[in-house]
């Protein structure tokens, strides 16, 4: 097979038709569509394919390498598992906005030339944002509109990026981009704004718990991840990415400790997780990379996984905020135990899928020497399994007894969550599958004794604090309240400037009017005093008074030349 | 806390079961922690190797974060309608 026709577009025309079908079909169909762009993926051979000429440019549609494939199959692996998810939901807008959405992350994961890539990363912006409207509530058309306008802006600086690039290099090609220059530094924001740089984050914890159950699922897979993708083709061994990523991997931990909505709480430990990968990038060596793709692939799983676990919460009891909810054990056993495989998978137990994944990271900065950056991982790698591990569970499904009872979760979506369990677990038993598919040869054994008992022990301790902390009452209950981050810049000073402003531009305007109007009348004034019928130029003389000026004038000249 | 719908009783409502767990989970530290006595750790870096690194770490890093944490809410924390509030004024 040539290749030529983009996997891409199996998803996106196959979604157009979706709404054409009847019942029944409609989902076989949709269910069909991933299954058939993978098995196309499958007939592709790796190398350039679908090439375009475009203003003496060359646009490469399909470019299929290792790297490219690992993330094409986990992206359509993760559009699978949420149509699975969202089989039961009669919204038509969710299904086609998500398909494209998720064809549209492929788009940019196949595309060759910077330029291809920057009308996929816009189509995933546009299409992304209706997930968050479907939930259809001036809330969520807010957020929605905060949301798609940082995504647009971040395709804008890669847009400018990628225009100087060309200039720079004659070439829109997207191989190693590196930090030389201002193209860089654009395209970089632009790639860093997507995969949730610290300060470009908030749209993050801001829009993703406000979509719809269904929605958060196919979001937490392919924007950030394509985020992750780009930054791996382009800036790889990036030593400033080193740094960015050790500061995304804690700073959102001591927020996740204190929020109350628990899809918000998940939100920044998936900002935790991709400060990992941006670590592994950044140091750029072979086992890193290897560790930072790899970490990816498991985190779309095991994240969506746990996401999958709270839409469920959200479907079933109408709320998801730790405050109101607990004992749900009782009313959804399964929906707990798929829960706790996610939170084992994310806290890295030997045999699950952290595990296998985010150790390859920890040991390339060790062997880096960077110590100061191991200890902060390890740090967030204890703080990830105390709020995502053990705080998820604990307030959703165990804690106080809320005296909710509700159903157990459709059949679709405990579907869902079981195949991910399975996958989780799949790939931290036998890491040899997924280590198989990594960019570069993988010569690193996860399980030697030292490992698995050090990891072992810092996740019980970590365990023993969570216990500990909560017996004393030292921790912090859940409180309804939101938290200050980043998007209170133009959330609320923002908006508190164009509220001032706009208020001194309207008193200013107002001033400047009466001053204006003052003034009018005063010359007004004027002008009629001077001018109105019996005014000082207006008035009528005497002919006698103008015959006497005259001789006036006469006598004065006749003095002058008199006395001359 | 309203009452259960239901009357059933499940092991964990029973609050001396839930102590049983906490002991446990002491148990299984304390185990833990001696294989530290048989096994020398290969580790990347030397003070990893120290007796117990990684349980004291794991202990103290979560102590130190949710501490931290709850001094952040000091100044972080709001209530919920704080972003809604001026919504309305527009």
């Amino acid at each position: 097979m040539t290749g030529n026709f983009p996997v891409a577009l199996v998803l996106i025309l196959g979604a157009v038709l979706i709404p054409l079908l009847p019942g029944l079909l409609r989902k076989a169909w949709m269910l069909a569509l991933p299954v058939i762009a993978f098995g196309y993926l499958l007939a592709i051979p790796h190398g350039l394919h679908g090439q375009v000429e475009l203003l003496g440019q060359t646009l490469t549609l399909m470019r299929v390498d290792k790297l490219s494939f690992l993330f094409g199959t986990i992206f359509l692996l993760a559009a699978l598992l949420s149509v699975i998810y969202a089989l039961h939901v009669d919204d038509t807008m969710q299904h086609v906005a998500g398909l494209v959405y998720a064809g549209a992350a492929i788009g940019a994961v196949f595309a060759g030339d910077l330029m291809t890539l920057f009308i996929y990363w816009e189509l995933t912006a546009v299409s992304s944002v209706l997930l968050v409207w479907a939930r259809r509530g001036e809330h969520s058309a807010a957020t929605g509109m905060r949301y798609v306008i940082v995504q647009l802006l971040s395709g804008m600086f890669l847009l400018a990026g990628a225009l100087m690039h060309w200039r720079a290099t004659g070439s829109l090609e997207f191989g190693h981009i590196g930090l030389s220059g201002t193209a860089g530094l654009l395209i970089l924001i632009g790639f860093g704004i997507k995969s949730a740089f610290p300060f470009l984050h908030n749209w993050l914890m801001d829009a993703y718990p406000e979509a719809t159950p269904t929605g958060t699922v196919f979001l937490s897979a392919f924007t950030t991840k394509l985020g992750i993708y780009a930054l791996a083709r382009g800036f790889a061994g990036t030593e400033e990415l080193v740094w960015i990523g050790t500061l995304m991997a804690a700073f959102p931990i001591f927020y996740a400790v204190i929020e109350n909505d628990l899809r918000r709480v998940l939100a920044y430990s998936m900002n935790n997780q991709l400060g990992f990968m941006v670590v592994g990038i950044g140091i750029g060596t072979e086992l890193a990379l290897n560790g930072a793709v790899a970490h990816a692939f498991a985190d779309i799983i095991f994240k969506g996984l746990l996401f999958m676990s709270m839409g469920a919460v959200l479907l079933r009891t109408g709320t998801i905020k730790g405050s109101e909810l607990g004992g749900l054990y009782k009313s959804m056993p399964w929906t707990t135990g798929f829960c706790i495989v996610g939170a084992a998978s994310i806290s890295a137990f030997p045999l699950f899928s952290g595990f296998v994944t985010k150790s390859m990271i920890m040991s390339a900065a060790a062997m880096e020497g960077m110590t100061f950056n191991w200890l902060v991982l390890l740090f967030a790698s204890a703080g990830v399994f105390h709020h995502a591990g053990i705080k998820i569970p604990y307030f959703a499904f165990f804690a106080h007894d809320s005296g909710i009872r509700c159903q157990e979760a459709p059949r679709n979506m405990l579907a869902a969550m079981g195949i991910a369990a399975a996958l989780c677990i799949g790939i931290g038993v036998f890491p040899g599958a997924l280590y198989a598919l990594l960019p570069y040869t993988v010569n690193y054994e996860p399980y030697t004794a030292s490992h698995v008992v050090a990891q072992t022990q810092l996740l019980f301790y970590s365990a023993l604090a969570f216990a500990v902390l909560m017996r004393t009452g030292i921790y912090p209950p859940e409180l309804k309240s939101v938290n200050l981050d980043s998007d209170w810049l133009y959330r609320k000073a923002g908006w508190g400037f164009v509220v001032t402003f706009r208020l001194a531009l309207t008193e200013t305007r107002a001033g400047l009017a009466e001053l204006i109007e003052a003034r009018r009348l005063a010359i007004a004034d004027f002008v009629t005093r001077h001018r109105r019928p019996e005014g000082l130029l207006m008035r009528s003389w005497p002919t006698g008074s103008m015959a006497l000026w005259v001789m006036v004038l006469l006598l004065a000249n006749l003095a002058f030349f008199y006395l001359r | 806390m309203t009452p259960p719908a239901d009357s059933k009783k499940y092991w964990l409502d029973d609050p001396h079961n839930v102590t049983k767990l906490f002991r446990g989970l002491w148990i299984a530290c304390g185990l833990l922690i001696g294989i530290d006595l048989f096994l020398h750790r290969h580790e990347d870096f030397e003070f990893a190797t120290v007796f117990g690194f990684h349980g004291a770490y794991g202990f103290f890093a979560c102590v130190a974060l949710v501490l931290a944490a709850k001094q952040l809410r000091k100044v972080l924390m709001r209530p919920e309608d704080y972003y809604d509030r001026d919504r309305h004024d527009r």
